[in-house]
């Protein structure tokens, strides 16, 4: 396989899209959003239970690629026990990795989330990486309509 | 790549000169000499990552022939000028070759008269066309329109836009497993309220071939017109419009092997006398004064504004090209490789075919179970595999079956087994890899 294939699908990705972690649907949510792709018809329902102004839980639903599956998975992985003010930072961090404007600074502070810097390479698809961070936003801000990438 | 290759100087009698082309439809149909053809797109000399091209999204758009480039590139070094107004030289040798190419899309269809077609931009606004200008003249409230259940967004939303307007009825032919449409509810559908059936000729997403012939007669019984929208047949069967007896039919030239940009819209005469124009300005007028504007003749009358020429120019040549070659042979060829694509396919572990339909043509739409098809279209893509995944604008469809999406190889004339053999070979990899 072309090693820009073998950057895009990391085994951390692979294993994300075939076991999304915190794959459910979250009891007692404060917030919740649904974001849609209508390019490939990836859903995504995302639930957060906000305590105190910080992420206390996250978990996700729908249906979607590899790459969408396993950015949704890491991203309530990664989310919870943040403030919002911090989500909504990391939000622009993964925005200018996955979209390739990031600096090497920015993107080392992305931890695990730098397996996501390989989508660059593939313009059709950054959207199927970045729907659930917009899905986010879009829970934080508590708007009720369906985001979508379009 | 060579786009400014020479141009000849008269348009070649048929396009496919040559090996390919020297045998005319009759009793003996020689197979395709696919190689010859293929050195007549110049695209498919492309090298894609590092890998041949496999150009397997012909449902989408076709590659243009040398022929097609050098008859729009003929347009523009020899003759460019604007069409029925200039009493010079240059005008009257572009007009003469748009006329040309009205006539011969007319004879590819099979129409009585050139004045049936109407030059468009594609598919698309042939059925914007017929919606707005007689749809709007011709359905009222509670009347209804019926569309199939397999139908591109574009057939599909005109229409409903024009329900809405109007406060008509949408109704829907259903599909079976297989991927065809049952015609005992279609019969139940058809009534007094009928106004119009607009119908897919041959499926984009499941390749069904569907029996519009039949179809056409059953609406007639019941009093309704019929549009069918042949976008994805044109390439692929014969068409004869007044054997149908379709009163309208629809065509994109750039899924033919035509440039993008440009189309027909096929109608009956009399049809189109009696409706109200479609969009107003230059060219569809005779007269204008600030008191009362004087319409055009058809077709001219729903050709506002300066038209595509060139594109134009370029899908008289590209008819010529697929007459040349012989649609029968393109068809044979196409469905010996269909043939083995299906197979090949079907051999596959966790590979579902959608769309199985006994009459099918050029397209196997799958679904690997548990790959997402966005993530077999972007390897297969490292392999220099170009296809469709998604929705193919028939969410419907999609519905119907379950997907989300779907991967769709759809083929033309110049694709063989060999490049079947490398997607098949291409799916194994994406299994071991994704798993």
């Amino acid at each position: 396989m072309r090693p820009e294939l073998r950057e895009l699908y990391q085994d951390v990705i692979l294993d994300h899209g075939k076991r999304p972690r915190n794959f459910r649907r979250l009891e007692g949510a404060t917030h919740h959003a649904e974001g849609f792709n209508p390019l490939c018809g990836d859903r995504v329902r995302l639930d957060l239970r906000v305590e105190d102004d910080r992420i206390a839980d996250a978990a996700f639903q729908g249906q979607g690629c590899a790459i969408s599956t396993a950015s949704a998975s890491m991203m309530t992985e990664t989310v919870k026990g943040l403030s919002l003010e911090e989500a909504r930072e990391l939000f622009q961090r993964f925005h200018s990795q996955v979209t390739g404007q990031a600096g090497n600074a920015e993107a080392d502070d992305l931890g695990k989330l730098e397996v996501f810097a390989g989508v660059q390479e593939y313009p059709a698809r950054v959207k199927c990486a970045i729907l659930v961070w917009h899905t986010l936003l879009s829970a934080l801000e508590k708007k009720p309509e369906t985001v979508s990438t379009e | 790549m060579s786009g400014a290759r020479q141009a000849t100087p008269h348009p070649p009698q048929t396009a496919a000169a040559g090996p390919a082309g020297s045998a005319r439809a009759g009793a003996a149909t020689p197979p395709l000499d696919v190689a010859a053809l293929r050195e007549q797109f110049p695209i498919l000399r492309r090298r894609v990552h590092g890998k041949p091209l496999i150009y397997l999204d012909n449902a989408a758009t076709t590659q243009k022939p040398q022929v097609v480039l050098d008859a729009e590139m003929r347009f523009y070094t020899e003759f460019c000028s604007n069409v029925h107004r200039g009493v010079h030289d240059l005008s009257g040798r572009a007009t003469a070759a748009f006329e040309s190419a009205r006539g011969k899309i007319r004879r590819h269809l099979g129409a009585a008269d050139d004045r049936e077609i109407v030059f468009v931009r594609g598919a698309t606004e042939g059925i914007n066309l017929v919606a707005h200008a007689y749809g709007r003249a011709h359905v009222g409230e509670n009347d209804e329109i019926v569309v199939s259940a397999m139908e591109h967004h574009s057939n599909i939303v005109p229409w409903q836009m024009l329900c809405e307007e109007k406060g008509a009825r949408l109704r829907v032919i259903p599909i079976n497993d297989a991927g065809e449409l049952i015609l005992e509810e279609y019969e139940k559908l058809l009534g007094p309220r009928t106004r119009m059936v607009a119908l897919v000729h041959q499926s984009n997403s499941l390749g069904t071939v569907n029996p519009v012939k039949k179809m056409i007669a059953m609406a007639h019984a019941a009093g309704a017109r019929v549009l069918v929208d042949g976008a994805q047949a044109l390439a692929h069967h014969a068409v004869d419009v007044q054997d149908l007896d379709a009163d309208f039919y629809v065509l994109s030239g750039h899924k033919v092997y035509a440039p993008t940009g440009i189309g027909a819209l096929y109608g009956k005469a009399d049809l189109l006398r009696e409706m109200p124009p479609y969009q107003g300005g230059g060219d569809m007028i005779l007269s204008v004064t600030f008191e009362k504007t004087t319409y055009n003749q058809i077709p001219h009358k729903f050709e506002a504004g300066t038209p595509n020429v060139a594109g134009a120019i370029g899908l008289g040549a590209a008819l010529e090209f697929v007459s040349g070659v012989g649609l029968e042979r393109i068809a044979a060829h196409e469905a010996a490789v269909l043939e083995h694509a299906t197979r090949a396919l079907a051999g596959l572990p966790r590979v579902r075919l959608i769309g199985t339909a006994r009459d099918k043509a050029s397209v196997v739409s799958f679904v690997v179970e548990g790959i997402h098809p966005h993530d077999i279209g972007t390897i297969l893509d490292g392999e220099g595999i170009a296809l469709r995944t998604g929705h193919h604008c028939t969410q419907p469809v999609m519905e119907r079956y379950g997907v989300p999406a779907t991967v769709r190889a759809s083929l033309a004339l110049y694709n063989t087994r060999e490049e079947i053999d490398a997607l098949v070979a291409g799916l194994r990899k994406v299994i071991e890899v994704l798993g």
